[in-house]
């Protein structure tokens, strides 16, 4: 009975296909990446240009999205994918959407560091958001390498980091508010580092969301809306 | 278990789509018992230690590599298998709690029970009328409005007759293929079976006609308990509810169709649905 036990389809192009549309996501999870990063040292560096170099490159971030998904819709159509090549292929197609919307959400805190080039900074602020960025951060690359080495652990590990993301952003809320009253001149500026942390904190739920797909992909269990993964990896079923 | 998970669980019945079908094997009224059994061709065992219980009124499929003993099978339920003299069977085989191999049990009344559509079609050289009507003839029926009638609904069941009724009294053979199964399908539910075996019933068809019997099983499974044999797992994914998948005569996994072909548990399962067998 060795012989079912081939890592392979019997088709070769069939194999090709699945490994392209695996390695374009993980292609567009490292635009995604760089753009975050680009969008937080615009933002941490006061850096107009590179904000709006951000702001140009999340059209590439799209047009992959949009590559990719028509990609799987032909795999769909004519290889028919059942069991884990049918798991790989909608956890891409959902992956690819967080994907997109966390290159969006880069593009507006590119957008709010745009427009908070030249403003007096608070720094104190500053040190908060830059440590909220670099959670979320980890948190998208955690979730991008549980995806590239089908890594439950690494999934679980990093989907339960993100309580401590909403944590960071709620504390971040209510000093943003003491400033806010205290000093009503800082308002505009303070609105501004809000929208930006709003966005941050979103990158990380929908890190998160990614990491539920690995889990769906490896175990075939679908692990959204319930809090399964607080226990650690669960059993594929 | 936490809070969402129990509301969750709680509206499941709510949104679950009916397209996935029956899905708990366990609580389902079982037709056939399979307890096991063994099947030797002389010297060769084609079925090793079988243990399955077919659900009533379901479609259950058997797919699996050619060779795999999925055919044997379905011939165990209607002692088919009989016809060859080599065959040796051990263990049980119960079709509503009854031996079907036990003595006291007359093979034509079981193959009456459990009729089966093989994938050529078979009619007989006569009209299309005598064709349904032949197994009711055997059973004596001579009543000329009885046979009308039971021969009106079995092509009505069998989604022929809108095609055929002002022409029953052509031969049979003067249908194109697709039909010519449909009205073997009207022949074997006309005596009413509790059960109808389908081996490969649209392998020879062409897609529009494969369709067809595809609707047709869809909508017989209201009525009769089928067992299908496919080479298509396509097929078999679209009109199953649950499905078996057998290699070297051995019933590797036999699930509700959805997970067979979303999340198997037995690695050959998966190799297999995925085309990386061979």
């Amino acid at each position: 009975m060795d012989n079912l036990n081939l890592g392979h389809h019997i088709s070769r192009r069939y194999n090709e296909e699945l490994e392209d549309v695996r390695s374009r996501v993980l292609a567009m999870g490292g635009l995604v990446e760089q753009q975050l990063l680009n969008a937080m040292d615009a933002l941490e560096n006061q850096d107009g240009s590179l904000a709006e170099q951000v702001i140009a490159n999340d059209l590439q971030v799209n047009a992959m999205e949009v590559a990719i998904d028509e990609e799987c819709n032909t795999i769909l159509a004519r290889r028919q994918p059942a069991a884990s090549d049918l798991r790989l292929i909608t956890a891409v197609i959902k992956t690819i959407t967080d994907l997109e919307r966390i290159g969006d959400e880069a593009e507006r805190i590119a957008r709010m560091a745009a427009d908070l080039v030249g403003e007096k900074r608070i720094t104190r602020l500053f040190t908060q958001v830059h440590h909220l960025g670099l959670h979320t951060r980890t948190m998208l690359r955690g979730s991008l390498d549980a995806f590239a080495h089908l890594d439950t652990e690494k999934a679980v590990q990093t989907w339960n980091e993100d309580r401590k993301v909403d944590r960071e952003y709620e504390a971040l809320l209510r000093e943003l508010m003491t400033y806010m009253m205290e000093d009503a001149d800082s308002i505009p500026y303070v609105l501004k580092t809000i929208f930006a942390a709003r966005a941050i904190e979103r990158i990380g739920d929908r890190a998160g969301n990614i990491c539920e797909y690995v889990i769906y992909l490896v175990k075939g269990k679908d692990v959204r809306h319930t809090r399964l993964l607080e226990d650690g990896v669960p059993d594929g079923d | 278990m936490s809070m969402e998970m129990k509301n969750t669980q709680g509206v499941e019945s709510a949104v679950m789509p009916r397209s996935l079908g029956a899905n708990d094997l366990r609580a389902e009224d079982h037709c056939i018992k399979v307890r096991n059994l063994d099947l030797y061709y002389g010297g060769t065992q084609a079925l090793k230690d079988v243990n399955m219980d077919i659900a009533r009124k379901r479609v259950t499929a058997f797919i699996g590599p050619s060779g795999c003993g999925k055919s044997t099978l379905l011939r165990c339920f209607n002692r088919m298998n009989d016809l060859v003299s080599s065959v040796r069977i051990e263990g049980r085989i119960e079709l509503d709690g009854e031996d079907i191999n036990d003595k006291s049990v007359l093979v034509a009344q079981l193959r009456q029970r459990v009729g089966m559509v093989f994938q050529k079609p078979n009619p007989f050289p006569k009209s299309i009328y005598e064709n349904v009507a032949y197994g009711l003839r055997l059973q004596g029926v001579k009543s000329r409005r009885t046979l009308d009638d039971v021969i009106e609904k079995a092509l009505r069941g069998a989604a022929l007759w809108d095609e055929v009724k002002d022409r029953l009294h052509d031969n049979a053979l003067g249908l194109s293929g697709g039909q010519q199964q449909r009205l073997v399908i009207a022949r074997a539910i006309a005596v009413e079976p509790e059960v109808l075996l389908l081996d490969e019933p649209a392998s020879a068809l062409d897609p529009i006609s494969t369709l067809k019997i595809e609707e047709l099983i869809d909508e017989l499974k209201d009525k009769y308990t089928i067992v299908i044999v496919t080479h298509n797992m396509q097929q078999a994914a679209r009109v199953s509810d649950y499905t078996a998948f057998m290699y070297l005569g051995k019933l590797i996994e036999y699930d509700a169709t959805n997970r067979i072909f979303t999340n198997p548990s037995e690695k050959m399962t998966e190799d297999y649905v995925t085309g990386r067998y061979g």
